[in-house]
């Protein structure tokens, strides 16, 4: 109970950060580095935890041996992502994006994906929880109280839906978490800001601003929109939106500049080259991006250990950035514009569901329009926003859109005009956080404070609204499903530690048998009320469904038709409960059905 | 040039088992144990390391250099049958691997901080092995001269810990593609 902990546990990289309370006042959140294997048999602490695993056959165990365990099933960090990129077969990458893919068997052990027999597999859950299981374990190595009986701040991306968060909490508690409380890494990054910014912040925001916070990782794009608003002669902040879960970031911009490198090379290149390419196409992007050149030469070194006789060379010029990342990734588009979205073929191809239009820009085009509301201010997340070309470019792809089409400036712009800063430029003004590696983890742990009283909390509640689907009493019509009705059973915005009653709706269990209902969600829907009922379910998607079994009992025999209530309950911890609560009291939890 | 002499000269010395140039022995209280991980919490309770054996660092830093450089690679093909564009051509990574190891691993600060090739007055009392005299030396302290090279000490080692039964001479495994 002395720390307070948050963790990232993101999608390529894990971090951790933690609150000594003993410090009293004048406690400040300090970065935890993660001792890890950085190459065989060498172990050494990092500020990032690369949440890659690597399943290390028999023969390579000793090689992976950790001071804390001499011979781990899989390998985390640093040597992992390295050795795991020379045998793919055996690394399992992106466990988080796995973990909220309805198209899989989340619990089952499908990964690594597409692996061979002779590869041990693990669920999506197994490898969230040893990547946690990792950082317990480092953390107890220095010497500091288990994080059994601390207090874990563990962040999860906004777009998550309940059953992500039930499965992250099933894997923090596999990995011996047991005071977890789950924080939208968005909202993380917010606080982070927040701690970084102190009193000023009030100063820096008003009443009425709307703060997108952009968070672009190694894999994810996260949107979510903060809104400032006043009680009682204070501000308060609310969180107002949060965005879908998008399949792409910078490595995907740096896997573009090593094919567009590759072609100028004009030789054809072997995996270990290419991946070479791609770290020393990443380097030069960041250098140019920062500013710091505007042609750099780029060089795959030979191979074999000849190594100048081997080596290729090719150069990355300012231009070819600003082609391809800035133009390809942030095109300037209307307000109007939407991503394209990959033709549907006849067989889904099974696995990570990666967006297929890599502008980001239209991405966040479609997301300001779906919550008419337009950014007044942004905060920058992840370690792409590192590249401040990129940073400028999005800024102005926003201001564009303030233009209302007549020409003059929209509500937004109107209003910063009247409070006398008309000769700013138009656009959102950019918030200063700090490290955007380890905002999150940061504010992570600056929020556990936050729950002890110190500091503004943002105030949220669940990000979506979720249904029961009912299917609607018609007669049967052959090749033609009943139409499904959807039964809102949480609105939008309920909080933690709230519980509420679905009025008057019955349903009937059958006792002894599995019960099944279908569980839905909607981001966007946020007016709904607990009860209503929505015929048009254009806006609310489907998610795992939703089972449970009433057990046999002396008064309820088998077969018996017994009516319930449902009873939902957002716990603190941040999941989501709902129960069957039968007249005389009896209740029943409905578990997620996550096996497909 | 003259720094990339020295740290060549450094690093044979270190291979041939010779003691290293003067102006870069550490101090003696130099600690030669990896840093504790966390920068803040309570005093750690860390496991005295595996006794010291001489060998085992000269090996492991090697390994680092091959690794981040492709140092040995580099010192093992020979350069004269290329141009200066391809020599530069790998040397832009090499160095830049070479450097992110002695800056994460053995950070190095000058012994004296002062602009090179401008008068320094070497006072009383100084210690030979931070402070080297050339030229005319005569007389008593305090000398006043130029300081023609400002010097590297170790700011600190810390290197990574090594497992147990890692065969360290093993500087570069052998990669076969299957």
């Amino acid at each position: 109970m002395r720390y307070i902990v948050g963790i990232d546990l993101g999608t390529t990289n894990t971090a951790v950060a933690y609150l000594d309370t003993t410090e009293g006042d004048a406690a400040r959140v300090a970065p935890f580095p993660i001792p890890q294997m950085v190459a065989p048999g060498l172990v050494e602490p990092r500020p990032t935890l690369p949440s890659f695993l690597y399943l290390a056959p028999d023969a390579e165990r000793p090689g992976v041996a950790l001071p804390w365990d001499p011979a781990p099933a899989a390998s985390v960090g640093e040597h992992a992502r390295a050795r795991g990129a020379e045998v793919p077969a055996r690394l399992v990458a992106s466990a988080k994006s796995w973990l909220c893919n309805p198209a899989v068997d989340r619990q089952g052990a499908i990964l690594p994906f597409g692996a061979g027999d002779d590869v041990p597999r693990i669920s999506p859950v197994d490898a969230s929880a040893r990547i946690l299981a990792h950082v317990a374990a480092a953390w107890a190595h220095a010497g500091l109280p288990p994080l059994a009986g601390e207090d874990v701040f563990l962040t999860v991306p906004a777009s998550f839906d309940a059953v992500g968060r039930e499965l992250t909490v099933e894997a923090a508690r596999r990995a011996g978490l047991l005071r977890v409380t789950l924080l939208e890494e968005p909202q993380a990054a917010f606080y982070s800001y927040l701690a970084h910014a102190g009193d000023a912040w009030r100063t820096q925001l008003s009443v009425g601003d709307v703060v997108l916070v952009c968070d672009i990782g190694g894999g994810t794009t996260d949107f979510t929109l903060i809104a400032v608003g006043e009680k009682d002669g204070d501000l308060v902040l609310d969180r107002v939106a949060v965005g879908d879960h998008i399949l792409l970031g910078g490595d995907n911009m740096d896997l573009a500049l090593s094919y567009a490198l590759a072609q100028k090379i004009g030789q054809k290149l072997d995996a270990w080259q290419q991946r070479s390419l791609v770290h020393a196409a990443r380097a030069a992007k960041e250098q140019i991006l920062a500013g710091a050149a505007d042609r750099l030469p780029v060089a795959i070194l030979g191979r074999g250990s000849r190594l100048i006789g081997g080596t290729l060379k090719t150069e990355l010029s300012r231009d070819e950035v600003e082609r391809l990342l800035i133009d390809g990734f942030f095109p300037m588009t209307g307000a109007g514009d939407r991503p394209q979205r990959g033709r549907k073929t006849g067989i889904l191809e099974l696995g990570l569901p990666y967006a297929s239009d890599a502008a980001v820009t239209r991405h966040l085009a479609e997301f300001v329009a779906r919550h008419g509301r337009r950014p007044t201010a942004v905060l920058y997340n992840g370690g792409v926003m590192k590249g401040t070309a990129l940073r400028r470019r999005l800024h102005d792809a926003i201001a564009a859109w303030d233009v209302a089409p007549g020409g003059g400036p929209s509500g937004s712009a109107r209003r910063r005009q009247s409070a006398g800063e008309g000769s700013q430029p138009p656009g959102p003004k950019e918030l200063v956080g700090t490290d955007l590696d380890l905002a999150v983890a940061h504010g992570a742990a600056y929020y556990g404070g936050v729950r002890r009283g110190r500091g503004v909390r943002i105030r949220g509640g669940v990000a979506r609204s979720y249904y029961i689907g009912v299917e609607t009493a018609m007669p049967a019509v052959p090749g033609m499903p009943p139409p499904l009705k959807a039964v809102c059973v949480v609105p939008f915005g309920m909080e933690e530690g709230t519980e509420a009653d679905l009025p008057a709706q019955d349903f009937g269990l059958v006792v002894g048998e599995p019960a099944e209902f279908r569980f839905l969600g909607s981001s966007v829907r946020k007016a709904d009320r607990i009860g209503d009922v929505i015929d048009d379910l254009d806006d609310i998607d489907e998610l795992a469904p939703l089972e449970t079994t009433l057990p046999v009992a002396e008064d309820a025999a088998a077969g018996t038709v017994v009516p319930v209530r449902l009873h939902s309950h957002v716990t603190p911890v941040g999941t989501l409960e709902l129960w069957c609560v039968a007249a005389g009291g009896k209740r029943w939890k409905l578990e997620f059905h996550v096996r497909t | 040039m003259r720094r990339f002499s020295l740290a060549f000269r450094c690093f044979f010395r270190v291979l041939l088992g010779k003691p290293l140039p003067t102006e870069l022995l550490p101090r003696p209280e130099t600690p030669a144990l990896p840093e504790p991980p966390p920068p803040r919490p309570a005093p750690a309770a860390k496991p005295a390391p595996a006794k010291a054996d001489p060998t085992a660092g000269a090996l492991l830093l090697l390994g680092l250099f091959q690794r981040e450089g492709r140092l040995v690679d580099f010192l093992h093909e020979s350069i004269d049958g290329y141009d200066d564009a391809a020599i530069g051509a790998a040397v832009r990574d090499v160095h830049k691997g070479l450097k992110k190891v002695l800056a994460d691993h053995v950070p190095l600060a000058p012994v004296v901080e002062a602009e090179e090739n401008e008068p320094y007055t070497v006072d009383a009392g100084f210690d030979p092995q931070r402070i080297r005299l050339t030229g005319n030396v005569a007389g008593r302290p305090p000398f006043k001269g130029t300081l023609r090279h400002h010097g590297w000490r170790a700011a600190k080692v810390a290197l990574p810990d090594i497992a147990a039964g890692l065969d360290l001479a093993v500087v570069a495994p052998a990669e076969v593609e299957v």
